[in-house]
């Protein structure tokens, strides 16, 4: 039954969720997708990585989503991030001056990611991170982890998140700095030395 | 050894009987399905073993993951929510439309956010460079839709039946006739993707994927409703299909939840 009742609390109950599949490809990756950060933005970063199943091998059928705050700590509110043209129906891509702070990357076929965005700011009682979703064939539910960036330290320390883990699983969740405002952060779904995903409650 | 579906019942079975007996010993119900489920096989080296770390998200409202990206009328064209119109000549197959709402864990419509769709053909084939069967491609048909919802969270489709197609999880692998969505709610811990079905297939029980939802009550919700208000006259057959987000959004902080 798909028609849901909604004068019938109980009645309301989550869709769940499923797999994309391996043909998402020529659906929801768009161009420009990594290219968050407005065109010669100052507080621009890049972020890149790998992401890898149990054995170690990279994925070339994932794509990750980026969300996070602009450099002051607020949260964007433009749309504008798949922008399209009413003439041709395809793609115009983003307008270069706005920041939406949402990206979708596909990995490529060593299983490579990587966006430029901007640094993002503090919020709350939390260090500045980026939320990520990772979504791949196999991936029966999306996994949700968080981009922190190295520097801080008394902010990361004082972070609620990662004060709550040991060590070793901490640095899953750190970016590693790589010069020039690049920053390396892999994702390991299983295995050895696997990324800290969340749950939200 | 080769992988037949008689192997695959069996273990779909098994994952079954081990949820109904946690539910017997008083576990909480399985909306969504578990990462680690071998009988889809794509998933074993997929899942984490570590379980995720819990977020409470009444401690701090100011998480960005309570916010969601924002998409307007220029992320989409006035067309993108009609599939048969994308090409010069019509697509073959059996024209249908799509509706429902979107909505959050408390019954409320989700205004103006995206939803995304893509499909196969009505031959069953993807218009992929990767995809494999042999199946022919639909020269007026690509299978990829967006839209915005309404004030109500309505959206609405117009596009054809996908067909079942085989895929290479065991031996005779069929996967049922769906469309992939893809949703975003008012907040970043409501992001959905999943898959629409149609009533009545008869390849759900052997089919992996819908069965890693091991809930009854919770697959049905993956089962679009045949609505003959939806049909339109000399044109199409209607389907209803609401979606309801998980997640917790920030009306849970107003609530004190």
């Amino acid at each position: 039954m798909t028609k849901i009742d909604t004068s019938r609390p109980e009645a309301v109950l989550p869709t769940p969720s499923h797999t994309v599949g391996p043909f998402y490809g020529y659906a929801l990756p768009f161009p420009g997708g990594g290219d968050i950060a407005p065109i010669r933005h100052p507080d621009t970063i890049t972020l890149q990585g790998y992401v890898y199943d149990g054995e170690g091998n990279p994925l070339p059928d994932a794509f990750v989503e980026l969300w996070g705050a602009d450099p002051d700590g607020n949260v964007p509110t433009t749309d504008g991030s798949i922008r399209r043209d009413p003439a041709t129906g395809g793609y115009l891509g983003r307008n270069g001056v706005e920041f939406t702070g949402w990206g979708r990357i596909q990995t490529d076929a060593n299983g490579h990611w990587y966006a430029r965005t901007l640094r993002p700011g503090a919020r709350g009682r939390s260090a500045p991170y980026i939320s990520v979703s990772v979504f791949a064939r196999g991936l029966l539910v999306h996994l949700f982890t968080r981009i922190y960036l190295p520097g801080d330290e008394a902010a990361l320390a004082a972070d609620p998140l990662l004060t709550q883990l040991d060590e070793a699983r901490r640095d899953t969740l750190i970016a590693k700095e790589q010069g020039d405002g690049t920053y390396r952060f892999d994702i390991r779904l299983q295995g050895e030395g696997e990324t800290v995903f969340l749950e939200f409650r | 050894m080769t992988l037949t579906q008689h192997d695959i019942d069996q273990e779909i079975a098994a994952e079954h009987a081990a949820y109904e007996k946690r539910i017997a010993d008083g576990a909480p119900v399985e909306h969504h399905p578990r990462r680690d489920y071998a009988p889809y096989r794509s998933s074993v080296l997929r899942h984490p073993k570590q379980p995720p770390v819990a977020i409470d998200v009444t401690q701090d409202p100011e998480l960005v993951e309570l916010s969601s990206p924002a998409f307007g009328e220029r992320d989409i064209t006035e067309i993108d929510n009609d599939l048969t119109r994308q090409h010069n000549g019509e697509p073959i197959g059996e024209r249908i439309t799509v509706s429902g709402r979107l909505l959050d864990r408390d019954g409320r419509p989700i205004r103006g956010q995206l939803i995304e769709i893509w499909q196969a053909n009505s031959a069953g084939r993807y218009a992929h460079q990767r995809e494999q069967h042999d199946a022919p491609l639909d020269p007026n048909f690509t299978g990829v839709g967006r839209t915005l919802t309404d004030d109500d969270g309505r959206y609405h489709f117009t596009t054809i039946q996908p067909g079942p197609y085989p895929w290479r999880n065991h031996v005779n692998a069929w996967r049922p006739a769906h469309i992939h969505f893809s949703m975003f709610g008012t907040a970043f811990t409501q992001r959905l993707v999943t898959q629409m079905y149609f009533p009545s297939d008869p390849l759900f029980p052997y089919d992996p994927i819908i069965q890693s939802v091991t809930d009854d009550a919770a697959r049905q919700r993956l089962v679009a409703t045949y609505d003959h208000s939806l049909s339109v006259p000399e044109f199409s057959m209607g389907y209803h299909w609401d979606i309801v987000l998980d997640g917790p959004n920030a009306t849970w902080i107003e609530e004190g939840r």
